[in-house]
């Protein structure tokens, strides 16, 4: 059962990008890309991880403690980062499309004008 | 396409993409079990060799701190990017003053009770950022994370009912000169390693005794210009989200 915590990993991808697929709503489908690219932090976590190790701080944990990998960790914020960058950005078009068309749902807006 | 065509071409992909990833999944080391040796190299060297008790600030602002100014400035980027999709149209109008409510919406008075908690929680709120972005070297946080509570106790004015008072303490001049400091800020600090005579980011000042706010060398300084640079850029994106519901009119 070892491979069931990275299963839940392509489970949050694939539900994500299920609601993507189907969503009639932009606002809806950027909190869609949210849960499919929360599956890329839980995978890189529990790549790092260590049965019984601790977080990568040593303020208060002796140094030589069983910690977990800090490098997929500094991964994940970065990674955390752009998920923000790219929800305000996405955010920012259903923004205008709902000025231009009137509406939120995807299937309304087909025909791009500049 | 039919909406029923739609989730067939996506459900037969997506159950090949599934045994795929189940199957390459059974190949990774299991669950529990990190092979290493990158996490561990720098779990045993971060205190000794940068004199920091965190060793994922140590890989963010030094190990690959080239890397994390490359992600500031995918933050930098799309801050632009948002003002510039948010920009006045044509045939609309920015209003004088800035109404109650939105158009079209009947917001109901904030309730007292509200108010107080969130303009009570501001002051709070900034020194816990100030908190986390100074002990980012020690503790975990740093300046992303407390760059985003920077921006929060902003918020909290707006949420208390107050979008007037908002828009006088954030003032868009200030938070764009905060914006370009706290970026540009990273690339000097890059810079001064070079006219200390090493490479570029490399962590040339004293470290100091581990475990003291004064200490890691350039991590601190680092993780402060990231803290601003945060701070101001998502508050710039609220800004103009909230200019945009209540202050532009077609």
């Amino acid at each position: 059962m070892d491979v069931m915590p990275f299963v839940l990993a392509g489970w949050l991808f694939l539900i994500g990008l299920y609601g993507i697929v189907t969503s009639r709503n932009f606002i809806h489908l950027v909190m869609c890309l949210g849960v499919l690219q929360a599956s890329t932090y839980v995978l890189l976590l529990e790549i790092g991880y260590k049965a019984g190790g601790t977080a990568p701080i040593f303020f208060d944990a002796h140094p030589g403690a069983k910690a977990v990998d800090p490098v997929v960790q500094a991964l994940t914020l970065t990674d955390v980062v752009v998920g923000v960058t790219v929800a305000a950005l996405l955010m920012a078009l259903a923004l205008q499309t709902h000025k231009r068309t009137g509406s939120l749902d995807p299937a309304d807006a087909r025909i791009m004008a500049g | 396409m039919t909406e029923r065509g739609r989730i067939w071409l996506f459900a037969v992909p997506a159950v090949a993409v599934g045994v795929l990833l189940v199957w390459s999944f059974a190949g990774l080391p299991s669950f529990g079990h990190y092979r290493g040796p990158y996490g561990n190299v720098i779990n045993a060297n971060a205190i000794p060799q940068r004199h920091t008790t965190n060793a994922v600030a140590a890989v963010n602002f030094d190990y690959r701190g080239f890397d994390t100014i490359g992600e500031e400035y995918i933050l930098f980027a799309s801050v632009i990017g948002v003002s510039a999709l948010l920009r006045l149209q044509r045939r609309e109008r920015e209003l004088p003053q800035p109404p109650d409510h939105a158009p079209r919406q009947r917001a109901p008075e904030t309730a007292d009770s509200v108010t107080v908690i969130c303009m009570g929680l501001v002051a709070p709120l900034v020194l816990l950022s100030l908190y986390i972005v100074v002990h980012g070297h020690l503790t975990p946080g740093g300046g992303f994370q407390g760059g985003v509570i920077l921006a929060s106790a902003f918020l909290m004015v707006y949420l208390a009912g107050r979008y007037v008072t908002f828009r006088q303490l954030s003032p868009k001049s200030l938070l764009d000169a905060g914006e370009g400091l706290g970026a540009g800020g990273f690339v000097l600090v890059g810079f001064a390693g070079m006219l200390a005579g090493a490479a570029f980011l490399e962590n040339v000042l004293p470290l100091g005794q581990t475990g003291k706010v004064f200490s890691a060398g350039t991590l601190p300084i680092i993780n402060l210009s990231v803290g601003l640079e945060v701070g101001t850029g998502l508050l710039l994106v609220m800004w103009e989200f909230l200019e945009q519901a209540l202050m532009v009119r077609a």
